[in-house]
């Protein structure tokens, strides 16, 4: 089983995506219902990407691609609640 | 790169003098991206061992035996050589004294490079909130800074997990319940608590943290993971 690292270890790419700091939104997972902020997420790291689950479900929130060289972001599994 | 100190056998520190650098918070970190002649990339992620009103930035690395990235940063980096970085980045690890306390931190072996940052900044912002370490690495010759964390006096608790000193009055053994009802702030204080160290590590503390009475919400957490850095 891949070890787990947190939100915190996607901040740099949700930075370039968003355009600001992420960490500390909230959101609220799509498939439980859980709050808290994306350095909460349990995040897996992969050759071309990451993964952020949820703390409480393990749902998938959020997916990290980069694809040559740009950085696809699909937040499809979490809603967040500010920002 | 304007100094390399070694801090440990496997840990060194390196303090950067950074273009435009906008200044950090105490507990962020930096992505550093090495690009190979032939064009390969490898980026990692790296905790600020600095406080916000130190003169340098300071990244303190520790060589993972099969990383692509560390054992350059540790062995090969000299003085005047120069490196790329993207930062600072994150807002959730991070402690500001309005924030205030009491704050509990816990590190893991390398994990008290962020810690350290957040030490440096209570210190130099003065500020009043009650603030303990507790340090848990291999032996003392792994302790990471470790002239300055002793200067601090009780408000740093070492533990040792595998072998210690003749005359070792510190800890013994893992961070545990036990530990932690001994040398950490009680859930009655409803302490900030910041953990960071290996993944086991800090699941298995922030468990007992929870288990112990801790609220959730109060926990911060910054795992290492095992990503081959």
């Amino acid at each position: 089983m891949m070890q787990a690292v947190d939100g915190n270890a996607i901040a740099g790419e949700l930075f370039c995506h968003f355009g600001t700091e992420m960490t500390e939104v909230s959101g609220r997972c799509t498939n439980c219902g859980a709050t808290g902020p994306v350095g909460r997420l349990l995040v897996y790291r992969s050759g071309p990407g990451a993964v952020a689950r949820c703390q409480e479900c393990g749902a998938v929130t959020i997916v990290l691609v980069q694809i040559r060289g740009e950085l696809r972001v699909d937040t499809g599994g979490y809603e967040f609640s500010h920002r | 790169v304007v100094k390399v100190v070694r801090e440990t056998d496997a840990v060194c520190t390196l303090g950067l003098e950074v273009r435009d650098w906008s200044g950090h918070l105490a507990g962020q970190h930096v992505d550093v991206r090495l690009t190979a002649p032939d064009g390969y990339q490898a980026q990692r992620s790296y905790s600020i061992a600095s406080g916000p009103e130190d003169e340098a930035v300071e990244l303190t690395v520790e060589r993972l035996v099969d990383g692509e990235v560390s054992p350059y940063l540790v062995h090969e980096l000299h003085e005047g050589d120069e490196l790329e970085l993207r930062g600072p980045i994150g807002g959730y690890f991070v402690w500001r004294p309005e924030l205030g306390g009491p704050v509990q931190l816990i590190a893991g072996g390398s994990g008290v490079v962020p810690l350290r940052s957040i030490l440096r900044h209570w210190s130099a912002a003065g500020s009043d909130a009650p603030m303990r370490l507790l340090y848990s690495a291999r032996g003392w010759e792994d302790v990471i800074f470790r002239e300055e964390l002793s200067r601090l006096g009780s408000a740093v608790q070492f533990t040792l997990t595998r072998s210690w000193p003749e005359g070792w009055t510190g800890g013994r053994g893992r961070i545990d319940a036990e530990v932690l009802s001994e040398a950490a702030f009680p859930p009655s204080d409803d302490p900030l608590v910041y953990v960071c160290g290996p993944t086991p590590m800090v699941e298995s503390v922030a468990g007992a943290l929870v288990t112990g009475g801790h609220r959730p919400e109060r926990i911060r957490t910054e795992r290492f993971g095992a990503t081959g850095g």
